[in-house]
C-alpha cells in the first residue's frame, strides 16, 4: 500500500539510514492469521472444561436483599456457585496497582448492584448452556433504590451516592479537589478582552469498543500449586497483579500467558475475567472459562464513557482566541476503573494544539449508575477534541472566518508555552491544515500557505502568563494529599494554612471558594460586567469523610504481594 | 443428555464425533475436532468469524445444527493452509490485510468461497461477498485489495 513520507517536515532531526524505520516490513505474527494457527486465549483446549456465567443485576441500582442459589446448585452439570463472600479480597479499583485511587469494586456485588449487569453470583457447570441456565435460576431478592444516570444530576446535593467511597459521587484528585483543575492566566480578563464571548455545549455517547474476540479467560491447575490463565486481556502483567490482588494470592503462583488479543481498542484492561475464571478453577479444581457472549460485550463490557463539555472562548476579531474555558463532565459509570486516570490525560491536553493565552478549566471524574467506562483509544483526548474542533467550526463561522484560517491563525508553533507550562516542539498543526485544505480542494490565502510551524512561535508567546488567577474551588476535606485519592485514616487531614480549616466534624461546611489575594496586577478593568461563562458550576457539595468502621485502603505493593497500611 | 453420532469430511479426511442436541459446528469443529480456526465472534450470525465452507458453499457454522453436516464436506481455513499454493493467504500477508488476525479465518473463507465460483470477481463483488463479515482493526480496503491481487494472480484453482 502506497504511504505517503512528507520527508522535507523535521528533516533536519530525521535520519535517514537506518535499517527499518521508514521500510515496510512483514508483521511477525502475519503467518499466524492467515493460516489460523494465531493462539487467542480460547485456542487452548482442557479436558473437562467448565464454563462460568454471572447473574447480572436488572437494575440500575438496588441493594442485594437475599440471593437464593438452591434450585441452581441442584441443576445438572452444576459444579459451584460463587457469590461475593467467597472471593478473598471483594474489593479493588484498577489503577490501586499505582496507588491511585480507593477501592471501590467488588468482583461480585454483595449488599448493592450499582449498574445494570453488576454481577451478583457466578455458576460454575460443565457446559457453558448448563451455566447459562443456572444462572438465569438463580433468584435474587432486589430492593431497587434511586439511580443517576446523568453526570450534572449525580452531582447535585441530594444525589443518591453510587459507591461508598465517593459520597458526593465525585473522583478525588490529589486528596484535595473534586476535580482536576488547569489554571493558566486569567480566563475572566481575557473575556473582559474579548471582541466575542462564544459559548457551546457538546455531548459524547458512549461507545464500545467491539473487539471481534470477546473478552474472556481460561483458567487452569498447574503443577506446583499454580494455576495457568489464558487470557485475552491487554494489559498482562496489569491483569496479573489484579488478580493476585482480589484472589489474595502471591502472583508467582499465577501463570498468566497471553499476548494475542483479538482486537482490543482498551475493552481489555479491565481484568474482569481472569480473577473470575482462577477462583473458578480455586473452588471446582477443574478448568473454568469465563467468556463474554456478545451482547455482555456491548452491556457489560466497559465502553469510552460519555462527556459533556462546556466550552466557552473569547475571540478577537482578527481570528486570534485570546481565552478559553472548558468545564467537563466525564461519565465515569459506576465504577473509577480508568476514567480517573483519562481526565489527567485530558487536562494535559487542553486546550488543544492552540496558542490561547487564558486557560481555565474543571474536569470531573463523575460516578453515575450506569456501565462502568474505561479506556478506548486516545480516551481522555477525543471526546474533548471533539468539543474543541465542533466549537472551532461554530465561532469561525460566527465571526465569519474561514474554519481552516482559523486554525492556522490559533495553532501552537515552536517555541510557544503550552498551558500545561511546556514549550511546544516540533508542532505541525499548520503544516496539518495546510495538507488538508489541499486535499480538500479549499484554497487559502496566500498569508495562510505562507504560515508555518518553524515561524511567528516563540518570543513573548514562550513566556508564562505574569498573573494566573487561582482558586480553592471544589476543595474537599478528609483525603490524604500524598497520594492522588487516598482516604485519610484516623488523623485527620492537616489543611495547607491558606484556606480555611475544614471542620471534619461539620462535613457539611464545605470551604467556599476563596478569592486569591493576588500578589501580581490586577485584572484590567474590573467595572466591566462579567460575560456569562455558560457552564454551570457543578453545585457545592460536602464530602463525608470515611467512617471509622471501614477498612483502611490497601496498597498493593508491586505484584509480588498485597500490604495493608 | 441425547448424544448422536455423526460422520463428515472435514478438510477432505473423514471424521467422526459425537454430538449434543442443539451444538452447533463451530463448537464441534473447535471442541470435537480440535480445529480451532473458526472463531467465535457473536454466537448470532451477526459478525462472520465462524465462517467455514459446506459442500462449497459458506455458511456461519455458529447458526449450524452440527447434526446438519452429517455425511456433507466442511472446508475450514485449516485445510487452506496445508496445501501448497497459497495465493489467497499469501495475497492477505502482502497487503497487510490483517492486524488483530480475529476475522482474517472468516475473511479468508468468504474469499475462497467467491473465488472458487467466481476466478474473476470484480470489486463490487468482492464487497458482497465480505459484507457478512465485519473487521474491527485493518478496515475493508485492505482485505478488498488482496482478494483481488489474489484473483489477478490466478493460483486460487490449482487446489486439489
Amino acid at each position: 500500500m502506497p504511504i505517503e513520507f512528507r520527508k522535507d517536515y523535521f528533516a533536519d532531526e530525521r535520519d535517514d539510514d537506518l535499517n527499518e524505520i521508514g521500510k515496510p516490513t512483514q508483521r511477525q505474527d502475519m503467518m499466524g492469521h492467515v493460516t489460523g494457527r494465531s493462539p487467542f486465549y480460547d485456542d487452548h483446549l482442557f479436558d473437562g472444561l467448565c464454563h462460568i456465567r454471572c447473574t447480572r443485576s436488572p437494575h440500575d441500582h438496588a441493594r442485594v436483599r437475599r440471593i437464593d442459589t438452591s434450585a441452581a446448585e441442584r441443576m445438572p452439570g452444576v459444579r459451584r456457585v460463587i457469590l461475593g463472600r467467597d472471593v478473598p479480597n471483594n474489593l479493588n479499583t484498577l489503577l490501586s496497582l499505582l496507588d491511585f485511587g480507593l477501592d471501590d469494586e467488588t468482583l461480585l456485588a454483595t449488599e448493592k448492584v450499582r449498574y445494570k449487569g453488576d454481577p451478583v453470583a457466578a455458576v460454575v457447570a460443565d457446559t457453558e448452556r448448563q451455566a447459562r441456565e443456572a444462572a438465569a435460576a438463580i433468584i435474587v431478592d432486589y430492593e431497587p433504590l434511586p439511580a443517576v444516570l446523568d453526570v450534572e444530576e449525580a452531582i447535585k446535593l441530594g444525589a443518591p451516592s453510587v459507591s461508598e467511597p465517593y459520597p458526593g459521587n465525585l473522583f478525588i484528585y490529589h486528596g484535595k479537589y473534586n476535580h482536576q483543575k488547569l489554571r493558566y492566566g486569567d480566563v475572566e480578563a481575557g473575556f473582559r478582552e474579548a471582541d466575542h464571548v462564544i459559548e457551546g455545549r457538546y455531548q459524547m455517547s458512549p461507545i464500545e469498543q467491539a473487539p471481534m474476540e470477546t473478552c474472556g479467560a481460561i483458567a487452569a491447575p498447574e503443577t506446583n500449586d499454580r494455576y495457568v490463565c489464558y487470557t485475552s486481556t491487554q494489559g498482562l502483567f496489569f491483569s496479573l497483579g489484579t488478580a493476585a490482588k482480589l484472589l489474595d494470592v502471591s502472583s508467582a503462583r499465577l501463570h498468566f500467558i497471553g499476548g494475542t488479543v483479538g482486537g482490543g481498542f482498551g475493552g481489555k484492561v479491565d481484568s474482569l475475567h481472569e480473577p473470575l475464571a482462577i477462583l473458578g478453577t480455586m473452588l471446582t479444581g477443574r478448568p473454568c472459562k469465563y467468556q463474554f457472549d456478545r451482547a455482555e460485550e456491548m452491556q457489560v463490557g466497559a465502553p469510552r464513557g460519555a462527556e459533556r463539555w462546556y466550552v466557552t472562548d473569547g475571540v478577537m476579531n482578527d481570528g486570534r482566541i485570546v481565552a478559553r474555558k472548558l468545564v467537563g463532565y466525564f461519565d465515569a459509570g459506576a465504577y473509577t476503573r480508568l476514567s480517573s486516570y483519562a481526565i489527567i490525560k485530558c487536562v494535559g491536553h487542553l486546550p488543544g494544539p492552540y496558542t490561547i493565552p487564558n486557560v481555565y478549566a474543571d474536569v470531573y471524574c463523575v460516578f453515575t449508575n450506569r456501565t462502568p467506562a474505561t479506556a478506548m483509544r486516545g480516551f481522555g483526548v477525543t471526546g474533548v477534541d471533539f468539543a474543541i474542533e465542533s466549537h472551532m467550526d461554530v465561532c469561525a463561522q460566527q465571526i465569519g472566518i474561514n474554519p481552516i484560517d482559523y486554525r492556522i491563525i490559533n495553532a501552537y508553533r515552536d517555541g510557544d508555552m503550552k498551558a500545561h507550562r511546556r514549550v511546544a516542539k516540533n508542532t505541525a498543526l499548520i503544516e496539518c491544515c495546510q495538507v488538508a485544505a489541499e486535499k480538500a480542494g479549499v484554497r487559502l490565502s496566500p498569508a495562510m500557505l505562507a504560515a508555518s510551524s518553524l515561524k511567528d512561535g516563540g518570543g513573548a508567546r514562550g513566556d508564562l502568563p505574569r498573573y494566573t488567577a487561582t482558586d480553592q474551588q471544589g476543595f474537599v476535606a478528609g483525603y490524604q494529599a500524598d497520594g492522588y485519592a487516598q482516604q485519610s485514616g484516623n488523623a485527620g487531614p492537616t489543611p495547607p494554612v491558606t484556606m480555611p480549616t475544614p471542620q471534619r466534624d461539620h462535613p457539611a461546611q464545605q470551604p467556599a471558594p476563596v478569592r486569591p489575594v493576588e500578589p501580581g496586577p490586577a485584572p484590567a478593568s474590573p467595572a466591566v460586567p462579567e460575560p456569562s461563562t455558560g457552564a454551570p458550576a457543578p453545585q457545592q457539595q460536602q464530602h463525608s469523610p470515611p467512617t471509622p468502621a471501614r477498612r483502611g485502603p490497601s496498597r498493593f505493593a508491586s505484584i509480588s504481594g498485597l500490604r495493608r497500611r | 443428555m441425547a448424544r448422536t453420532p455423526i460422520e463428515f469430511t472435514h478438510n477432505g479426511e473423514e471424521k467422526a464425533v459425537f454430538v449434543d442436541a442443539g451444538q452447533n459446528l463451530l463448537d464441534v469443529l473447535r471442541r470435537g475436532v480440535g480445529d480451532l480456526t473458526p472463531k467465535y465472534g457473536c454466537g448470532q450470525g451477526t459478525c462472520g468469524a465462524c465462517t467455514v465452507m459446506v459442500d462449497g458453499a459458506p455458511r456461519l457454522s455458529c447458526l449450524t445444527l452440527a447434526q446438519e453436516v452429517a455425511g456433507r464436506s466442511v472446508d475450514t481455513v485449516a485445510g487452506l493452509a496445508s496445501r501448497p499454493h497459497q495465493a489467497l493467504q499469501d495475497s492477505f500477508m502482502t497487503h497487510f490485510a490483517a492486524q488483530c488476525g480475529y476475522c482474517t479465518p472468516g475473511m479468508l473463507m468468504a474469499a475462497e468461497t467467491l473465488l472458487r465460483a467466481n476466478p474473476r470477481p470484480t470489486r463490487e463483488e468482492v464487497v458482497e461477498a465480505i459484507s457478512g463479515n465485519l473487521c474491527r482493526c485493518t478496515g475493508y480496503e485492505a482485505i478488498i485489495k488482496a482478494i483481488l491481487s489474489a484473483a489477478q494472480s490466478g493460483g486460487l484453482l490449482r487446489t486439489g
